[in-house]
């Protein structure tokens, strides 16, 4: 009988600070054959382990066709993840998963894709961005809106500037408190969709960041023309388990870490608008 | 068929039964009373079971009455159903060491017991099944829960007396005890109909050379039962579920119960199917062991809603939505079936009374309710 709840040493690679309290952690599988055996999509999340402290949930934000290397982006907020933060590169932690629906990477082919971020949301929807740069010509246009609080949320910016660099792909920037330096949009990111024409019918939208970003977000790209079964989000609920049973993920019927965390617009909709859900 | 194998066994033969089930290899768990109520003891007599003992219960209130009676099954039930001996208070999940590689994980699995619970009530039974549904379905087998499951034998009681909180009528799923059992007992004055519902069952019934149970005694019983199922005083009305529960979450109603209820954990606790956990780690002092649990939660608790910095379910009114409506509604849409079997458990062990029967009436009722103290003004 498969155990669940086992958890496998991963040994810390490299750290990368990304700003000043959020850092990816490259993790590689001590053991070889649960290294060789990993396979992850994008979307898709780990309960990472800290010994004698407890698990998080996180996102895995690298490339689902290098799944020796794990890479997890982790702002240090909570008991555990500050914890994390004190490790260097050569500590262990331990990893529980893959677990829940990623990105519809395989549904997106053929089709213009729209990629709605907010500040640190964007770390479960890089693995996907990643996938389809490296499957540049099975996608459409490829449009990115990615907006931050201050221009020092900005993570991956490095990464901004390399997308911006392939064909047929819009890479938009906001921040709502910017600073001096700030050369892109002022505002929220759903001023940034009057910037970018969308094509209806050939779009998906993949969505991710604050709740409420989302919930704005969503009827203005349907008020676009685009069909709420069209648009995908990535929600985030306390998790303990990652497999459907410490009934804290609840949204309405579901349990995100497995109906979700990736869930097609329609069948949350009613959900984000309630209060205490 | 459930009742194939029946049988008469006077009541004074129940020890009997007990003897079998030891020479059997299980260890017997029965009701006995303890401070007041009654709670799961391993016992060897029948004189351990609460004999003569009938309770009452009511929003708030338990008491056990002596009635001097020679009843052994006169009291229903207490405040814990079949749940702690499938899915444990505190399940040890993991013990995990510091290693050359960083660490080792070994699972700690129950030790396969053979448990055989005597006096199970049909709630408790609907209870099992739907934790059965969550713990071992199609996608995932809870290896911990399954251990402990399988070891598991049910000698059920089919309920003659109603309390005032029951409704497992209205459920439908109770008060006779329709499947999920290895045998069945119906109490009838000195009489036990005794029915088998598993081979397990059968096997322990075919060492005893029961007499079959009379005409009489099994028409007396489902007499019995069926007069308990129209005592009922309550009611859950399920019809329009979930649907309506849903559209009623911005009813004035959950402020109304939000007042009263103490966010207690209470009603979780004493829930048949509630299956909410936390998974806790405790290192030892040398920081080499440590051991990795998990343990009964509730959507009550402060940290049920808990998510990086803010809470989802900061109020009380959010948490007994969250609860109301998973129990009653989205659980339909999980599991389909109700997260509620009507034993009244909640309703009983609340220490401030809350009646979800009551609740769910008042949410399914359009337009502002009166605050309840006028209610009550409106009454006298």
């Amino acid at each position: 009988m498969v155990n669940p709840y086992v958890i496998h040493p991963a040994t810390i690679v490299e750290k990368i600070r990304e700003a000043e309290d959020i850092t990816t952690y490259r993790l590689q599988l001590v053991d070889e054959e649960a290294r060789r055996r990993f396979r992850f999509k994008a979307g898709q999340f780990n309960m990472v382990y800290l010994f004698g402290i407890g698990e998080v949930a996180i996102s895995i934000v690298s490339d689902p066709d290098e799944p020796e290397r794990l890479d997890h982006t982790i702002r240090a907020v909570g008991r555990t993840t500050k914890a994390i933060a004190d490790l260097q590169p050569g500590e262990t932690l331990g990893i529980r998963g893959p677990f829940g629906e990623g990105w519809p990477l395989e549904e997106a082919k053929g089709r213009n894709v729209v990629i709605v971020t907010g500040g640190l949301g964007c770390a479960p929807v890089v693995g996907a961005i990643e996938f389809i740069f490296k499957r540049r010509n099975q996608y459409g246009a490829v449009k990115i809106l990615h907006g931050v609080k201050t221009p020092h949320d900005l993570l991956y910016r490095e990464r901004f500037d390399a997308w911006r660099g392939f064909p047929d792909t819009e890479v938009l920037l906001t921040s709502d408190q910017p600073d001096k330096t700030w050369r892109y949009h002022v505002g929220v990111v759903t001023e940034l969709f009057e910037q970018v024409s969308m094509d209806p019918e050939k779009s998906m939208v993949l969505m991710c960041g604050p709740e409420i970003m989302m919930r704005l977000g969503a009827p203005i790209l349907m008020r676009r023309g685009i069909p709420a079964t069209a648009m995908y989000v990535s929600l985030e609920r306390h998790m303990e388990c990652g497999i459907g049973l410490c009934g804290h993920c609840q949204m309405g019927p579901y349990f995100l870490c497995k109906d979700g965390p990736v869930m097609r617009y329609d069948r949350v909709e009613q959900w984000l608008g309630r209060t205490g859900v | 068929m459930t009742s194939e194998m029946h049988g008469a066994l006077a009541r004074a033969d129940l020890q009997r039964l007990l003897d079998a089930l030891s020479a059997k290899g299980y260890q017997i768990v029965g009701p006995t009373v303890r401070e007041g109520s009654v709670v799961w003891e391993t016992i060897s007599s029948v004189s351990e079971l609460p004999i003569g003992w009938r309770d009452q219960q009511e929003p708030g209130r338990y008491r056990l009455e002596q009635t001097g009676a020679q009843e052994i099954f006169g009291v229903v039930h207490g405040p814990q159903s079949l749940k702690p001996f499938v899915f444990a208070p505190r399940e040890p999940l993991l013990q995990i060491t510091r290693s050359k590689e960083g660490f080792t994980t070994s699972p700690t699995l129950p030790q396969p017991e053979k448990v055989a619970v005597i006096g199970a009530r049909a709630c408790d039974l609907a209870g099992l099944a739907i934790q059965d549904r969550i713990f071992l379905n199609e996608t995932y087998r809870d290896p911990y829960y399954a251990t402990r499951r399988d070891g598991l034998f049910v000698v059920a009681v089919n309920c003659t007396r109603s309390l005032q909180t029951c409704f497992c009528a209205s459920m439908e799923t109770g008060p006779r005890a329709k499947c999920g059992y290895d045998l069945a007992l119906t109490e009838v004055d000195d009489r036990l109909l005794v029915e088998a519902g598993s081979e397990a069952g059968r096997d322990i019934l075919s060492g005893f050379s029961l007499p079959p149970a009379s005409e009489d005694l099994a028409g007396e019983a489902t007499r019995r039962i069926e007069s308990c199922a129209e005592n009922q005083v309550r009611r859950l009305d399920r019809s329009r579920l979930p649907h309506a529960l849903y559209e009623a979450h911005e009813h004035p109603r959950w402020d109304e119960v939000a007042g009263r209820c103490l966010a207690c954990t209470n009603c979780t606790m004493v829930c048949p199917t509630c299956f909410c956990h936390t998974v806790e780690e405790t290192p030892d002092l040398s920081h080499q062991h440590t051991a990795h649990a998990r343990l009964w939660g509730s959507c009550f608790t402060q940290e049920h809603g808990y998510i990086n910095g803010k809470n989802i379910r900061p109020t009380i009114k959010d948490r007994y939505r969250m609860w109301l409506t998973h129990k009653l509604a989205s659980w339909i849409d999980q599991f389909s079936t109700s997260g509620c079997v009507g034993c009244g458990r909640c309703i009983t062990w609340c220490p401030v009374g809350i009646d979800l029967t009551e609740e769910l009436s008042a949410l399914l009722t359009p337009g502002v309710q009166p605050p309840i103290d006028l209610q009550h003004k409106i009454g006298t």
